[in-house]
């Protein structure tokens, strides 16, 4: 149906408007601090890594918490070799799994599970690791790094994430404790909705980094 | 679940020997062949990376015997009937329902609508 020709030529414009049509949480959870990758953030993300560092195109490609996908659609119409996406929760992964159908991607899958648990057993297995973490606030405090230290360890190449610029001190305390190169690409407004009972207003306007990191070694 | 998922998958039990939890068994209960565009580069990429007995074996486990050599040949970058083998065995042939086991501790993740279940209990991660 969506069926795209010559995918990996798309504008940004396009994989936006593709983007859009991608289904998202019908009940997110707070627990889990689900809430979509914006259509227009996720296209900028995507259109940057796969343009300006050259990750995506035949990459094998690891989407932690992927969600409904997001990320990992992108990924797979800018002409990922496969993209695996990781979560823990079936309600998502079934979301995402409709999506797969209805783009008629073929160069996706998803696997189940705890990513937090998922470290030192996949190391280097992925080329390239793309995630929107849970940004580890309210009770989840602190799960933003150990998404970031798995993707570390699983990533050959290059690991992309988005942080709350607030946390962007710390983050670079830990990059170099990690030994790992990172590189603020972009700063983002992220237009977090409403999704949640506790959110006061229609809808939030935080201060997103969007990081790059790279192992020092590769120097790139 | 492709084969080149799981090739890259192994089981987190706790307590594993280092390297352990690799490869899962695989016991098939409906498997689909679907085919997907043909990459060249991308596979030959690949080739290197694999780990190539996982995949003969995992293969072997779904009535896909693949007629893949013992290990790949020295020159298979440019050999593409032998890069069209890997690529179908790798990418187009996938796992829709059954399970997975660990071959260290025996435990068991269910692949369901082709996604493998490695969730564990508190106590196993």
């Amino acid at each position: 149906m969506r069926k795209l020709a010559n995918m990996k030529k798309l504008k940004l414009k396009e994989l936006e408007s593709c983007l859009q049509q991608v289904d998202t949480f019908e009940s997110p959870k707070l627990l889990l601090e689900q809430y979509p990758t914006r259509p227009h953030i996720a296209a900028c993300m995507l259109y940057t890594i796969h343009n300006t560092f050259d990750d995506i195109e035949n990459k094998t490609i690891a989407d932690l918490g992927c969600g409904c996908g997001m990320l990992s659609i992108g990924s797979a119409m800018l002409g990922a070799g496969l993209c695996v996406g990781f979560d823990i929760d079936a309600d998502a992964l079934e979301v995402f799994n409709t999506n797969i159908e209805d783009f008629e991607l073929t160069n996706i899958n998803m696997v189940q599970c705890d990513v937090c648990s998922l470290s030192d057993s996949m190391s280097e297995t992925f080329d390239t690791v793309i995630m929107n973490p849970p940004f580890g606030t309210k009770h989840n405090k602190g799960m933003d790094m150990i998404f970031l230290k798995t993707a570390l360890q699983m990533a050959g190449t290059a690991v992309y994430s988005l942080h709350k610029t607030s946390t962007r001190q710390h983050i670079e305390k830990k990059a170099d404790e990690w030994d790992v190169k990172m590189e603020v690409v972009a700063e983002l407004r992220y237009d977090l909705p409403a999704s949640y009972k506790f959110h006061k207003k229609k809808s939030v306007d935080i201060e997103v980094d969007f990081i790059r990191f790279s192992a020092k070694k590769l120097l790139n | 679940m492709k084969l080149l998922t799981h090739n890259l998958l192994s089981s987190h039990v706790r307590g594993l020997r280092p390297g352990g939890g690799f490869p899962l068994q695989i016991q098939a209960s409906e498997v689909r062949v679907r085919p997907v565009p043909f990459n060249a580069a991308f596979v030959a990429r690949l080739v290197p990376r694999l780990r190539w007995a996982a995949l003969l074996e995992a293969a072997e486990s779904l009535g896909h015997p693949s007629e893949l050599p013992p290990e790949p040949a020295p020159d298979y970058e440019a050999d593409e009937p032998f890069l069209r083998r890997v690529h179908h065995v790798l990418l187009e042939v996938e796992v829709l329902e059954g399970v997975l086991q660990c071959p260290d501790s025996g435990r068991r993740f269910p692949i369901s609508k082709g996604i493998p279940n490695m969730l564990l209990s508190e106590e196993e991660a």
